[in-house]
């Protein structure tokens, strides 16, 4: 959900299953007929759930008791996550003979989670020891219906010792039982500068209609329910199915006024860049990494609230590799690695003294290079500053199917109409 | 001995391809009906319980979206045929020693993913892309006016992304006319629109049903144009269905939306069947 620039947004998979033709004969439609109340008659026992309850300390270190390094572990990450020369991974290979495999092969948390949900439930393995989700509804599935490894933090000293305290014991997994931060990120305004000779600093200026017809706002319901919440001026946490409801009515009408152009994924960043729109919901990266491409994007977290996601580290249930997986992400907190990684991603860092090491580092650079990363380092969309956490509040997270369904029907209704 | 084994030859070279078909085809269509009548949630699990409501539900809540795709894909199968057959008529009858360049020619641009290719159309086509741009620096084009996010966008996307399906069958129907029948039109004294009209288009008309077929279909159910090249209140109903599945994990209704639009595709086609007053038209257009 959180990549920058990746354009295909839709798994080429489904998409042949949707672009195929259907076509039959008469007599195949009967055929069909008779066949499918077969197939009624013999798949009649449905899905099972498999929800689950937290595990106990007991049962985490019975499951890791025991455990060995394999020398081997598979990394599935997003793309534009890791150098190109996959710097951090060969020095973890250099240093602990662990060989692995980085794959960016996840695009968006629905269509990730949808794709490995069925493998998941019939117990086989994904093929993957770490993969990398956002904390959203997608993330909670996987806690729920118990496809995730407990980790045995025993094994996680540099997440204890470097990871911000905001970093750790998060709502969305508490005591980091299932998961530790890769990155974080800023949900807020990017708007052209060409276009937009204003500076933008509330949340209104997306709801006003001067801008109608170039305004973006975001198709994924948790992204937008938060937009939609802080124009009313409630806190997401803590909002009631009442001001759900509010803040849906407030973006029917954003949007029945014309003033919404394109519920965007990925795409939205081309289209402000272009100019297709002039202001639109962005992710604070993309805007970072388009500043630095001379693009004339700003960003802008507004007085009245931003969205603070984070992408999370997580060990799949039936991974062939936990122990391995369990060094590299502990090996990925160490400060100097943290850091390089930060250089490149240019999102939020779980690990604060990053900034001491990069500006260190900038120190020591000429001309352009160094004003590229002394800019990085000042930017607070990299290193937010303690008063821009205080406007920053996390996504809606209803815990009850019955909720899930409401809050996704609510807002797939203003996205989807 | 051997008169029995030639009798089950033929059966037995089948085989395998029924065997594909059975597993590849019949088995996940009956599971997904399967599933279409089920209840339940993600984290519950689903149970089977005959629950046809879901058809109800899904078509009350979606209607808007599946008959929008309805519109969408007849309005672009229509401008295709418009399109699709003058250019098969001349490949045909005028293309001469390079029939085969022009037909690999229109094929060209489908080496090309078709995700990247609608991607593109979103570029050329940009407010201030390289298309209107310059027109509208030139005063040529009001400021605000735009093509992206419109109904336009979408159908005229869907009409490009599957021409070449409406073409190619027309251009066999038309390369099989016996250029005799037409002479023997002309020597009864027809016009060249008199020989064209009763000759050549009877003629040509399985091969515009397969087209229709070939089009029609996949561009009501497609998800990416809509999704790349539209804007609010452009939705088709593979979106919806794209999203139930992958987001909401509400595979019932996500089944039987697929259905619903099956069984709304099939009933459109044998009505469409029927008008053309060509019983055997399947048969014809398979030939």
């Amino acid at each position: 959900m959180n990549t920058p620039h990746n354009s295909p947004f839709i798994d080429p998979a489904f998409l042949r299953g949707m672009t195929r033709s259907r076509a039959a004969s008469r007599r195949d439609v009967f055929r069909l007929a008779g066949l499918t109340a077969a197939g009624l008659a013999l798949s009649a026992c449905g899905v099972q759930g498999q929800k689950k309850a937290a595990p106990k300390p007991s049962e985490v270190a019975g499951f890791w008791s025991g455990k060995q390094k394999n020398g081997k572990v598979v990394f599935a990450n997003w793309p534009e996550y890791m150098p190109e020369d996959r710097g951090p991974l060969k020095k973890f290979q250099q240093e602990t003979g662990i060989a692995f495999e980085y794959l960016e092969v996840i695009e968006e948390n629905a269509s990730f989670f949808g794709k490995s949900e069925p493998q998941l439930r019939a117990g086989q393995p994904l093929g993957y020891d770490i993969v990398v989700m956002t904390n959203g509804m997608q993330f909670a599935r996987m806690q729920a219906l118990g496809y995730l490894v407990a980790l045995d933090h025993k094994q996680l000293p540099n997440f204890a010792a470097n990871a911000a305290p905001k970093y750790k014991n998060p709502a969305y997994d508490p005591n980091n039982t299932y998961s530790i931060p890769y990155t974080s990120g800023l949900t807020g305004i990017a708007y052209n500068t060409k276009y937009v000779k204003e500076p933008i600093t509330s949340i209104q200026a997306l709801f006003d209609p001067k801008y109608k017809g170039k305004v973006g706002m975001m198709a994924d319901s948790q992204e937008i329910a938060n937009f939609g919440l802080f124009a009313l001026g409630i806190e997401p946490e803590k909002a009631t199915k009442a001001d759900w409801e509010k803040a849906a009515a407030k973006l029917k009408e954003q949007r029945d006024g014309g003033i919404v152009r394109k519920y965007y994924d990925q795409d939205y960043i081309d289209a402000v860049s272009k100019g297709d729109v002039w202001l639109t919901m962005g992710w604070s990266g993309d805007v970072f990494q388009r500043q630095l491409a001379g693009e004339p994007v700003a960003f802008v977290v507004p007085e009245e609230g931003g969205t603070i996601w984070t992408d999370n580290m997580m060990i799949p249930k039936g991974a062939a590799n936990p122990v391995d997986a369990l060094m590299l992400m502990d090996f990925l907190y160490r400060s100097e690695v943290a850091a390089e990684l930060t250089e490149y991603i240019q999102y939020v860092t779980p690990v604060p003294a990053v900034k001491d090491l990069l500006t260190a580092k900038a120190a020591g650079l000429k001309g352009e290079d160094k004003k590229a990363l002394e800019a990085m380092v000042e930017s607070p969309l990299v290193f937010p500053s303690e008063a821009d956490y205080t406007k920053l509040h996390g996504y809606v997270s209803p815990a009850q199917p019955a909720d899930q369904e409401a809050f996704q029907g609510m807002f797939q209704a203003v996205t989807q109409g | 001995m051997r008169r029995a084994k030639a009798a089950v030859a033929p059966y037995l070279l089948a085989l395998p391809a029924w065997i594909w078909f059975a597993i590849f085809f019949v088995v996940p269509i009956a599971a997904m009906a399967s599933v279409s009548l089920t209840t339940g949630n993600i984290l519950e699990g689903f149970q089977q319980t005959l629950s046809f409501s879901n058809y109800a539900d899904a078509v009350g809540q979606y209607h808007v979206q599946l008959i929008r795709s309805l519109i969408y894909g007849g309005t672009a199968t229509v401008i295709m045929l418009l399109l699709a057959y003058p250019v098969a008529y001349w490949i045909a009858f005028k293309g001469g020693r390079r029939k085969s360049m022009y037909l690999f020619l229109l094929l060209l641009p489908f080496f090309v993913s078709f995700v990247l290719r609608t991607i593109s159309w979103g570029f050329l086509l940009a407010d201030d892309g390289i298309l209107f741009g310059p027109l509208k620096s030139a005063g040529l084009l009001p400021g605000d006016f735009h093509v992206l996010a419109t109904d336009v966008a979408v159908i005229g996307g869907l009409t490009y992304n599957f021409l070449p399906f409406m073409v190619l069958p027309i251009y066999v129907a038309l390369g099989r006319v016996d250029p005799r029948v037409i002479e023997a039109a002309y020597d009864l004294y027809a016009s060249r629109w008199a020989a064209f009209r009763k000759v050549v288009l009877p003629l040509s008309l399985p091969g515009v049903f397969a087209g229709v077929l070939m089009t029609f279909v996949p561009a009501t159910a497609d998800p990416v144009n809509a999704r790349v090249l539209g804007g609010t209140g452009n939705t088709m109903i593979g979106n919806i269905i794209q999203t139930e599945y992958m987001t909401n994990n509400d595979y019932p209704t996500a089944s039987a939306l697929s259905f619903t639009l099956m069984a709304v595709l099939l009933v459109g086609i044998f009505a469409y069947a029927r008008s053309l007053g060509t019983e055997n038209v399947l048969e014809a257009a398979a030939r």
